[in-house]
């Protein structure tokens, strides 16, 4: 170990005030802490085959074992309308790992750290949220990109394709809050796993992505159609093979916004009670 | 300005049926380093964690560089350093990448984050791993970048909770180093071990914790005197002679006890031990040994060392009920 003298505290100007403002500040903070979560999904690429592999087996499995029987014969058919239904699907399952993630995160420590440091209490989850874009990304290139090579056919148009892809990020970003909030309650990070598949299943079982809600039984229709899922799918199917959209959109937006508006205080609260 | 760098009174924490922390009380005067011993559950993480506002406590306050850690606690943050008990490190960065993101986090333009990292690394002897990602660093490896972490900010007083536990010899003595070094440049260190040896190297001023409560507070040869007081130590050249200078050194002995041979194996075999009430005993013993004729190849006033102290103070305090019960649920 060398002797080189660090020098104390050099820093210039009101040591309380964070430089550039606040707000500057926090956003500069969930950027640096964003960037951590960045560089840990390209060290362990492995980690996103719940939004590579698993997506493209979901599309093989029930266009050529199901697709035929539900529709009666025609796969292609099916295909156009599974793939949207199933990007939804896999969407909410992607934001599983992220409680998992900050769940390991804290019961090792790393967060001990942070939390010992001048940054907003929001930063940390709010980095590892932001970081999460890219795993909504990934869903959407992978699903497009296999789906065409298996025939699926966008019937609409460049932009409402867009939109679509969109549409989906923002509503994984939004959703997976909830993955955050059940990471910081429950103990480890296979509890958020359990307790995601038992909130995620139904969703998108219960839904529209695999049969027409016409074909259900009534009592099941009214949970479909209160379904977030449902609406989101109906939203993407006709951004991509067309259809109505608006009615679907609007209430997509709406539970969007009612899962931030419930489940980021819920996240933080929960963050700041876990020592 | 204050004198006191850390100042608590009265803290309590409660954990389920774990009182951690029963009232303790703590200060820490500016530029010293101050250890907090204490057996295993003692209670010196928890005193720790909320000096470093990652832990309310249920009663009492805190002050640290003078701002209250409940009230003001992102002031208190931009002005400690704090490296936990257990390695806090992202095992997925860099050894720069972790120290690099810490400086950002402490506002530091990315420019100087990267030449603090640099620093900081070369000084803890990282420069050759600084590329690798922190999984592939052995327990020392990481415990030193979790060390050089706390140090970004250049924090007015640093928390090291068990700094030196899994430091090989050589890096323990390196980690005092950089101790010292800290404090010469004006920070304060409040630093938790399980080494005796450490806090009697570094300590100014020592708190010994026992079941969430403060039993002494002191410096290392206050404790030390405090415990066990001094004792006179001859070693006859003659075993022959050793009667001779029971009866000459019981002259000397404090009031009340007697000169003895010393029954502790090894170093101190064939010595003779006698408690004495000050150094001036020395002074007395000399000549009374002379005069006897008893030539002698040891002589020396020595302090209890501070294990000693520490055995006799954490064993003289009965262990309150829930305690107990938490350390048979262990087994
Ligand atoms: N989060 C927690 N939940 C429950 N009990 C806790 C928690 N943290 C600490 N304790 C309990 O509080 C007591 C004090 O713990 P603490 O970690 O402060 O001890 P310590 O002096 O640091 O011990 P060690 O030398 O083993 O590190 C222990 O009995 C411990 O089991
Ligand atoms: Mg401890």
């Amino acid at each position: 170990m060398t002797t080189l003298d660090v020098p104390v505290r050099n820093i210039v100007g009101d040591i309380d005030k964070p430089r550039g403002g606040a707000l500057a500040a926090q956003v500069r903070h969930s950027v640096a802490l964003a960037r951590r979560s960045l560089i840990k999904t390209i060290r362990t690429p492995e980690a996103l085959i719940d939004v590579t592999l698993q997506p493209i087996i979901f599309l093989l499995i029930f266009t050529y074992l199901f697709g035929g029987a539900i529709t009666g014969g025609d796969r292609h058919a099916y295909l156009q309308f599974l793939l949207p239904g199933l990007l939804a699907q896999s969407l909410a399952m992607g934001g599983i790992a992220l409680g998992q993630n900050l769940n390991a995160d804290i019961e090792k420590g790393v967060f001990d750290r942070f939390r010992s440091l001048p940054v907003a209490r929001s930063a940390p989850l709010v980095g590892a949220v932001v970081a999460d874009i890219v795993r909504y990304m990934t869903v959407c290139v992978v699903m497009l990109g296999f789906g065409s090579v298996m025939g699926f056919r966008v019937e609409t148009g460049l932009l409402p394709a867009l939109a679509a892809v969109g549409l989906s990020i923002g509503f994984g970003l939004c959703f997976c809050w909830i993955s955050v909030w059940v990471g910081m309650m429950v103990r480890t990070s296979g509890a958020v796993q359990g307790t995601m598949f038992l909130l995620v299943m139904p969703l998108s079982f219960g839904s529209n992505v695999f049969v027409e809600t016409s074909t259900l039984p009534g009592w099941l229709q009214s949970f479909v159609h209160v379904n977030p899922i449902t609406h989101l799918v109906g939203t993407i199917r006709g951004l991509l093979v067309g259809g109505p959209v608006q009615f679907h959109l609007l209430i997509t937006l709406a539970w969007m916004a009612g899962l931030l508006a419930v489940f980021v205080p819920l996240a933080l609260r929960a963050y700041g009670r876990r020592a | 300005m204050s004198d006191l760098v850390v100042r608590a009174e009265g803290l309590r924490k409660r954990f389920g049926k774990t009182q951690a922390l029963d009232g303790v009380d703590l200060s820490m005067r500016r530029g010293t380093v101050l250890g907090v011993l204490g057996p295993n559950g003692a209670g010196k993480t928890t005193a720790v964690r909320v000096l470093a506002t990652l832990l309310r406590p249920d009663e009492g306050t805190a002050e640290v560089a003078g701002i209250d850690v409940l009230k003001q606690p992102q002031r208190v943050r931009r002005r400690i350093g704090l490296t936990g008990q257990y390695a806090s490190v992202d095992e997925d960065l860099t050894g720069t990448q972790n120290l690099v993101l810490i400086g950002q986090l402490l506002d530091l333009t990315t420019r100087d984050a990267k030449r603090r990292a640099v620093e900081l690394l070369e000084w803890f002897d990282l420069t050759e791993a600084a590329g690798r990602p922190a999984k592939t660093y052995s327990g020392g490896m990481r415990r030193r970048l979790d060390l050089a972490a706390s140090l970004v900010g250049h924090p007015e007083v640093i928390f090291l909770d068990e700094p030196t536990t899994g430091l090989d010899p050589a890096k323990r003595e390196d980690m005092w180093g950089v101790v010292r070094s800290q404090v010469t440049q004006g920070a304060s260190v409040l630093l938790t071990t399980q080494y005796l040896e450490e806090a009697d190297a570094l300590a100014d001023e020592i708190v010994v914790i026992h079941h969430g409560r403060v039993i002494a507070f002191d410096t290392p040869d206050g404790l030390k005197r405090r415990v066990g007081g001094l004792t006179l130590r001859v070693r006859p050249s003659d075993p022959a002679r050793v009667p001779d200078a029971l009866r000459v050194l019981d002259a000397v002995a404090a009031p009340g006890t007697g000169a003895s041979m010393d029954d502790a194996a090894g170093a101190r075999r064939g010595a003779i031990s006698v408690p004495v009430a000050t150094d001036t005993a020395i002074d007395e013993a000399l000549p009374a040994l002379r005069r006897a004729g008893i030539e002698f190849s040891d002589l020396g006033l020595h302090l209890p060392s501070l294990d000693e102290v520490f055995h006799s103070l954490t064993e003289s305090t009965t262990a309150p009920q829930t305690t107990a019960a938490k350390e048979d649920e262990l087994v």
